[in-house]
């Protein structure tokens, strides 16, 4: 039955990131993407990976969408989007994400009613990959940090520039 | 657990494989910066869940692991694309990178 469910959300995945490719409008795009990315944890949940499953849901279509939605809105700032706004309030814009959503939606109640696990059949717990993380991969984590602290300043810096500018103009 | 229910792991990787590729003609057909940094999520996402699926089929914690670096790689990506989003949006008023080939100091 797992396979089934692999089966489901892997056709979803594949879906909803192809129209994610074919959009116009970055806004229809992003929905879909939440999508494509839900329905890949649905299939880490599968393999045995539900730690895995819990950060794409809360970082990716989480965190880094809504980053991205903000920035969609911040460029629509003052061009007459109220037409736009109504436009995307339209049904035929969200019906296609909702029902697939819906499938999802669908997968989890089953999932949570029936508790499969596919793969190796041993799940790999969020203990295991805490013990594994703060111990022989500790030299990882610290050189992420480093990452994450380089992409603060450089997106500190480019996004200031913009806002200054912005203060400019209104002025 | 009946090995008979279990998912090929090879259906998975060719699950990766087509979602990366489907980010992959992303990148290349599309000009909107916005829709190559989301082709570029994308990729990432399917290297991320070749990492899982190797991870579960042998029931180790570095699949994961690799992909929590790899969520760490998309979130300062992110961070620093859509910095460069604004500024291109400010420089020349769209976002057609295209326009940003004479992009100088």
């Amino acid at each position: 039955m797992e396979v089934t469910l692999f089966y489901i959300a892997a056709a979803v995945a594949l879906a909803t990131t192809a129209l994610v490719i074919t959009r116009t409008n970055a806004a229809h795009a992003l929905i879909y993407l939440i999508v494509s990315l839900l329905s890949i944890a649905v299939i880490f949940y599968l393999l045995g990976a539900p730690f895995a499953a819990a950060l794409e849901v809360v970082i990716y279509a989480g965190a880094i969408m809504v980053l991205f939605l903000f920035v969609v809105m911040m460029l629509n700032l003052g061009r007459g989007s109220v037409e736009q706004e109504r436009g995307w309030l339209h049904p035929r814009m969200w019906i296609g994400p909702g029902l697939l959503t819906l499938v999802l939606f669908l997968e989890m109640v089953f999932m949570i009613a029936g508790n499969p696990l596919a793969t190796s059949g041993v799940p790999v717990t969020p203990k295991i990959v805490g013990q594994t993380l703060f111990g022989p991969y500790l030299l990882a984590v610290e050189l992420a940090s480093m990452l994450l602290l380089a992409a603060l300043i450089g997106s500190f810096h480019l996004g200031r520039r913009y806002m200054h500018a912005r203060r400019e103009m209104t002025e | 657990m009946n090995t008979a229910t279990v998912v090929p792991i090879e259906h998975v990787l060719v699950l990766a494989a087509v979602l990366f590729t489907l980010g992959l003609t992303g990148v290349l057909v599309r000009r909107n910066f916005l829709f190559l940094l989301i082709s570029l999520e994308i990729m990432m996402n399917a290297c991320g869940l070749a990492f899982v699926a190797g991870g579960a089929r042998w029931a180790q914690a570095d699949g994961q692991i690799m992909y929590m670096l790899i969520l760490t790689l998309a979130a300062a990506e992110v961070a620093v694309g859509l910095g460069l989003v604004l500024q291109l949006e400010r420089r020349f008023g769209n976002l057609d990178i295209d326009a940003a080939n004479e992009l100088n100091g």
